[in-house]
């Protein structure tokens, strides 16, 4: 394909419409990401998420700031939220990136979730894998502001960053289940406010005690914007906890295993997708009266057809 | 089909900025996926944003007097980048007598004050220049 072979040689504006294609799902996106697939891999996806306003963006802009001034290329994937009711939305975490625009060494890339749950739209990930073939070094996706069970983000990241704020609940909140368990670092953003050093050692605590973690992460206080600044603080230990957070999941093989539970997780998801379709039409064939009457439970029903598919399929279907 | 993309952006220096929120609103309300910039930006910057977000629409309101400067840039650097396929509009505080030069340099239609919502939506709705199928 043509604008495959112009976006691996570095045009931007053939890796812009080729996102367009994958995200819109338009017939060319299967090619055009097996035409790709071949160059992905080698990029760092780290992911950002977060609640909404607790500095995501801007902490992303100081992050692929101190990469580029190592000379690496940066990609960001942005995601805000699509309204459910008319389809539209105000995609604006590129307000907080100003500093990057002129940067030929950043991509930058809006997306609507689009109806889509868990954090991020249907097609981040292939968005993703572009920007990785485009030859981006770095990329930060960033997710919706998130509330509690937003966790799709780690299916997608080699490393997540869990941005957080003074003031948002006491320490039953840091140990819930779902986002808090999903973070590799976690950050205590807006560092400069009140509350501050409790929340970073409630979440230390919480964090502490994660049996189910081999190592424990490290929560690193940062101010990514000063009220009335452009100063920020903290965000060199950041870096350097990206830095070393892959050098050690390479070590102990949690990259791997995790970019192998992403492949299965995507071929699932696929599968998923094309198997409901064809168990849709499937049930077309099937006399459910009984369950309407409320004579048989959908479960005991579902049970039935399960085995005579189960059987079909081991002698042939018998009509 | 899918959403029209807008860039709704501020060039030059002016910080007013409540009829860029008050338009990105309303084309999100209109189901558009609205990209929006912020404050000060340069004619290198939104052609940059615009390339990179492969957007259909490039929206820009301006209220301090250098339109006639920077909304032609704006067109010439798309342009330069390859881009011809953007529907290219103006908005705010801009005489009429400047507007048939500024639709000679590419900007498509200029709204001033008093404009209703409508009236922009339907104009982007039917002057885009590239099919949502394709």
């Amino acid at each position: 394909m043509k604008a495959v072979e112009a976006m691996l040689n570095g045009s931007r504006r053939d890796c812009a419409r080729l996102i367009t294609q994958v995200e819109n799902e338009h017939p060319k996106a299967k090619e055009i990401l097996r035409e790709i697939y071949p160059h992905t891999g080698t990029a760092h996806v780290v992911g950002i998420t977060g609640p909404p306003g607790g500095g995501k963006s801007t902490l992303t802009t100081r992050l692929a700031e101190a990469f580029r001034a190592q000379n690496k290329r940066v990609g960001i994937v942005a995601v805000d939220p699509t309204s459910p009711f008319t389809g539209g939305a105000i995609l604006g975490d590129r307000i907080r990136m100003k500093s990057l625009y002129e940067d030929e060494g950043v991509f930058i890339r809006s997306m609507g979730t689009r109806g889509h749950l868990g954090g991020l739209s249907k097609t981040t990930a292939g968005v993703v894998q572009i920007l990785d073939a485009y030859g981006c070094d770095v990329i930060f996706v960033e997710t919706v502001g998130v509330g509690q069970s937003e966790v799709e983000i780690v299916q997608n990241a080699d490393t997540v960053l869990m941005v957080l704020v003074p003031g948002l609940g006491d320490d039953i909140q840091a140990i819930k289940a779902g986002v808090m368990e999903i973070g590799d670092l976690f950050i205590i953003n807006k560092f400069d406010l009140d509350g501050a050093v409790r929340a970073k050692t409630e979440i230390e605590m919480m964090l502490a005690t994660d049996q189910r973690r081999k190592a424990i992460p490290l929560v690193y206080p940062v101010t990514a914007s000063m009220a009335g600044s452009n100063r920020a603080e903290g965000i060199e230990a950041v870096v350097e906890g990206i830095i070393k957070h892959r050098a050690d999941s390479v070590e102990n093989g949690q990259w791997d295993a995790r970019r192998k539970a992403q492949v299965r997780n995507e071929i699932l998801y696929f599968l998923r997708g094309e198997l409901e379709a064809i168990l849709k039409k499937e049930l077309d064939r099937w006399e459910l009266e009984k369950v309407y009457q409320r004579n048989q439970s959908p479960r005991e029903r579902g049970e039935e057809i399960l085995r005579t598919w189960i059987e079909e399929g081991r002698h042939g279907k018998k009509d | 089909m899918r959403p029209i993309r807008v860039l709704v952006a501020k060039p030059g220096l002016d910080g007013h900025d409540r009829g860029a929120k008050v338009i990105a609103r309303a084309l999100r309300d209109a189901g558009m996926e609205v990209i929006y910039t912020g404050l000060r930006q340069t004619p290198e910057q939104i052609v940059r944003a615009a390339v990179d977000e492969d957007v259909d629409v490039v929206a820009m309101s301006i209220l301090s007097g250098a339109h006639n400067h920077l909304l032609p840039q704006v067109a010439k650097g798309l342009k330069a980048e390859g881009v011809k396929d953007v529907l290219i509009l103006g908005g705010g505080v801009i005489p009429d007598t400047d507007i048939p030069n500024l639709k000679t340099q590419g900007i498509e239609a200029v709204f001033t004050p008093g404009t209703t919502m409508e009236t922009v939506v339907s104009y982007i709705r039917s002057n885009l220049k590239r099919d949502l199928r394709e």
